[in-house]
């Protein structure tokens, strides 16, 4: 019993913790806030998503956003309600918009011009090389 | 005394690389024996010191020398011994003490295994490797010096981060070191070549084992982290497209697409330059994920404390060696040849194919971990780019590669026909995309990417199996060559991981509960019995320790203990997972924050297939040293031995 | 020599890409700048720290150039920053308020009685709602509010003298 006590002495400094989230009702509003707050950055500590964060304010926000949920705010909303108060920058999936145009349009644009870029220098060799006899050509 | 020690072995290191970085060249140019046969002898001499100072600093740490002060950052008495030398590599300067001694490691190997190659090549190669380590072991000495001391020493140490103190931390990062310094190898063989002008179907396939040994080492290291994050983060991820994970990751996908390209170059004497491009630019990923790390440039949990200073040393040595290697290949690329014409439809152009799409998607990962950085410098705001947008982003690029993976195997040199390899294959396709399509259905649960992760998995094993049955037709078993059961092995592997990553992501189970001592839950098939909570204490930390008996159909598979723990010396929680691994699935229970009176937050995981995700990167690498022992190879080293 | 042209593209992106390396050195990425300057501080209307009832409202403070400071009895910046607030308070260049974030009205007025109050008031934000109407992620942080009751500026961590006179000074000068 005693050494439990100490435990829990020990444990005092972890008050900080002490907030986190009583295991709710799984649900469809709770899966909802899964959903969301896993596509939302915890701005403390910020290489967590909101929802695997401990930091009081990850808490404090995942309550703000079930209670949006529960009021019938949509997801589009509950995200503008965010941005609107942290940025852009609370947002794992970056928003698409003419700044964030090259970095959601640009890995395709690498794929397709390197393609491209592939087909015409095998063509433009093939033109320029003397045909060459036969080989061996084991795999 | 013996960190001074350590610190004068380093300045004894230093100089013998500045000979090393200087004399093999001109010995070289020149054509002078006695300097190029200088390099090896420096090499082998540096990496004697470099041991000596990476040995005095372990020794520091094993006598828990608190008067150092990197020591008494990093470890503390209480801490077990194995974490005690690890912690080496726990701080940012230990770290770039662990990178030089591993550049040092793979310069004496290339010097013992190069006695096939020409003196001014293999001149040219230590050389190279020898400036690399005058830039770390300058930076070391300047501004990273792990042997300064602490006055007056520290009573005790500040201890090792808890999140460190685990089996990964002995295994992950020197596997990992040696996988980023090993592309240093590809690279100087690819400067050697530039400078020679000697760049043709020999230089391809002597580079080719060195790239692979490095990529072996890579793949594994990145799967020793991604395996460490998995149970030691407490929430069953394990890959985040954290800036640092991307940063091990794109040299991998660089150094895959080398391999490949390699091939090409040593099969047809072609693509020479964009081969040397490629090894070019898997190195300079290495350093730029070195700087990235401990620049301060992007946050990341992995950084090292982080210091401007520092980082513009790194940035300047960066631009050295890239700018300078990009202006050598800009200078000397006209010169070289085009080599062998093949087909647009040939096994050529598929393999180039495929370099094209990993090079598409390291620039795509590239692009994203970077682009906040690009924006705030524009003064354009500020974003995160996270997991939602590579998750969208990679997939649909890497998808066209694993398809072409199954119809590679079968195209031949030169010239084959595509349309006729697809009708050939047709059987398979179907096959793959009607279990594909069925199999998500009897699992439970359908959706479009469980389907896709399927079908290319499957799509990947049934070519394989065909391809290996066709050519069992025309030889036997063991006539098959090392190198293509390797290939084989390899692409295994990667079906494997897919099927991993599909099937934990498309159906794992996660439940959050109350539980108090007696409480059972039903969750997929298995009953999970929470027994309590006890303490316990372990050398370093007092831990809360819970015990979770899982049953199924009433017999008992499991008992598992996950743990809260606290270490005492830095005051940090930690949790510390329990899994109970198996083939087909994970059980894994994280002990959360105690509720009420006697009931505690439990977080249940039931993960399919999760460890198929390691075993395929096992799989990869195990493919990876199969083909490195071809016959080729043994070959060639006994020609070179039997010379004198 | 179009065809050299073409080999030099890999250097070209090199030195773009070390560019804006070497830019980054200077920026850090974990401060986030906040979306509400030039926008209306967000409206509020809480208890005040110390007194049993009255309220402190937003609204109340048209017309007036404040600053108000985020604070909290456990933050250890905070600790830092206060003898600062202290100075500027009794030399009357600007009006302080306060606002607890997310403490103990016990701790709060201990806190004060420890450092001195520069606060004229200070609004309790017990559950940190108000916190999140302002964007904030740490303590302390501070916002400067004009007349019409938009945020001019958002010091991010503690406000030390060079802050002060810097940054704080200059625009407050400006909107007298």
């Amino acid at each position: 019993m005693r050494r439990f006590l100490l435990l829990l002495v020990l444990l005092t400094p972890l008050w900080a913790l002490a907030g986190e989230t009583l295991p709710a009702e799984n649900s469809a509003s709770e899966a909802r806030l899964k959903a969301l707050s896993q596509e939302l950055r915890c701005l403390v500590c910020q290489n967590q998503t909101l929802a695997d964060s401990n930091a009081p304010l990850a808490e404090d926000l995942r309550n703000e956003i079930r209670e949006m949920i529960a009021k019938g705010m949509s997801d589009q909303e509950i995200t503008d309600y965010l941005v609107a108060r942290y940025g852009d920058f609370v947002r794992y999936r970056p928003p698409v918009k003419s700044q964030t145009a090259l970095l959601w349009v640009g890995p395709f644009l690498l794929l397709a011009g390197g393609v491209a870029a592939l087909i015409l220098a095998i063509r433009r060799r093939n033109r320029l090389l003397p045909d060459t006899p036969d080989e061996e050509d084991e795999a | 005394m013996i960190p001074e020690l350590g610190h004068l072995a380093l300045i004894l290191a230093l100089l013998l690389a500045l000979v090393q970085g200087v004399f093999p060249f001109i010995g070289a140019a020149r054509g002078v024996p006695m300097w190029m046969q200088l390099g090896l002898s420096v090499a082998r001499g540096q990496f004697v010191f470099v041991s000596i100072a990476f040995c005095s600093l372990s020794y520091a740490f094993y006598a828990n020398d608190f008067s150092v002060l990197y020591v008494a950052e990093h470890s503390n008495s209480a801490l077990p011994l194995q974490y005690r030398l690890a912690a080496l590599w726990g701080g940012h300067e230990g770290s770039m003490l662990l990178w030089a001694s591993i550049l040092a490691l793979w310069t004496v190997g290339v010097t013992l295994f190069s006695r096939h190659l020409p003196a001014e090549f293999r001149a040219r190669i230590i050389g190279t490797m020898g400036l690399i380590s005058i830039g770390f072991l300058l930076f070391i000495l300047l501004a990273s010096d792990p042997f300064e001391r602490l006055i007056p020493a520290a009573m005790d140490g500040r201890d090792l981060n808890p999140l460190l103190q685990d089996p990964g931390m002995v295994f992950h990062p020197p596997v990992l070191y040696m996988g980023y310094v090993g592309f240093s190898v590809a690279f100087a063989f690819a400067i050697a070549a530039l400078l020679g002008g000697q760049l043709d179907r020999t230089w391809a396939r002597w580079t080719r084992p060195w790239t692979t040994v490095a990529w072996v080492f890579l793949t594994v290291g990145i799967a020793f982290g991604s395996k460490w994050a998995y149970y030691e983060l407490g929430w069953g991820g394990w890959w985040f497209w954290d800036a640092v994970e991307n940063a091990s990751f794109m040299p991998w996908l660089v150094g895959t697409a080398l391999i490949h390209s390699l091939a090409v170059t040593e099969k047809r004497d072609a693509f020479k330059l964009w081969t040397v491009l490629l090894a070019i630019f898997a190195f300079s990923l290495s350093l730029l994920g070195t700087f990235l790390v401990r620049s301060g440039v992007l946050t990341s949990v992995h950084a090292f404390a982080t210091d401007p200073r520092r980082g513009l040393f790194i940035l300047v040595f960066l631009g050295l060696v890239i700018g300078g290697a990009l202006t050598l290949f800009a200078l000397r690329a006209p010169r070289v040849g085009l080599g062998g014409k093949f087909d647009l439809q040939s096994r050529e152009s598929m393999l180039l194919a495929n370099n094209v799409i990993l090079v598409a998607a390291a620039g795509s990962v590239m692009l994203g971990t970077l682009y906040p950085l690009f924006l705030d410098a524009l003064g354009m705001g500020k974003i995160s780019v996270g997991p939602p947008y590579f998750d969208t982003v990679f997939v649909p690029i890497m998808t066209p590669a694993l398809f072409l993976m199954g119809l590679a195997i079968f195209a031949r040199w030169k010239k084959t026909d595509l349309p006729a390899l697809a009708l050939r294959l047709k059987w398979a396709l179907g096959v793959s995309a009607a279990t594909a399509l069925l199999l998500p259905l009897v699992l439970g649960k359908w959706t479009p990417m469980i389907a896709l992760g399927l079908l290319l998995a499957l799509w990947i094993v049934a070519t394989a199996a065909i391809n290996l049955r066709e050519r069992l037709r025309q030889q036997s078993f063991t006539s098959l060559s090392r190198a293509y059961l390797g290939m084989l092995l390899a692409h295994l592997g990667v079906a494997v991981f897919i099927t991993g990553v599909t099937l934990v992501k498309g159906y794992e189970i996660e439940r959050d509960l109350s539980m108090k001592p007696g409480d059972t839950t039903q969750i997929g098939g298995y009953v999970f019995r929470f027994e309590g909570v006890s303490d316990t204490a372990g050398p370093n930390y007092q831990a809360a320790r819970g015990v979770v008996r899982i049953s199924r159909d009433n017999k008992e598979i499991a008992i598992l203990s996950p743990e809260k723990r606290l270490y005492t010396v830095q005051n940090m929680p930690m949790t510390e997972a329990a899994i109970d691994a198996g083939l087909l699935r994970d059980l894994y229970v994280s002990l959360g924050e105690p509720v009420g009176k006697d009931a505690w937050a439990l977080r249940i995981y039931i993960k399919p297939f999760a460890h198929w995700i390691w075993a395929g990167c096992m799989l990869m690498a195990l493919g990876g040293l199969l083909a490195l022992s071809d016959r080729r190879y043994r070959r060639e080293r006994a020609a070179a031995e039997a010379t004198p | 020599m179009k065809p050299t042209l073409k080999y030099l593209l890999p250097l070209a992106v090199f030195m773009a890409l070390a560019g804006f390396l070497a830019v980054g050195l200077h920026l850090n990425p974990r401060e986030l700048p906040s979306p509400l300057i030039d926008k209306p501080a967000p409206a509020f209307s809480l208890p005040k720290l110390g007194e049993a009832s009255g309220k402190f409202s937003s609204e109340d403070m048209k017309g007036k150039i404040w600053l108000l400071n985020v604070w909290a009895s456990w933050c250890s910046a905070c600790r830092e920053e206060h003898p600062v607030l202290v100075e500027l308070a009794k030399s009357g260049q600007v009006e302080l308020y306060g606002l607890d974030y997310k403490d103990t009205d016990a701790d709060g007025l201990a806190w004060l009685k420890e450092g001195g109050n520069p606060y004229r008031a200070i609004a309790v934000d017990a559950d940190g709602r108000v916190g999140i109407d302002y964007g904030v992620y740490g303590v302390p942080e501070t916002y400067l509010i004009d007349k019409a009751g938009i945020i001019r500026y958002k010091q991010i961590g503690p406000v030390t003298r060079e802050v002060w006179n810097e940054k704080l000074l200059p625009l407050i000068k400006g909107l007298r």
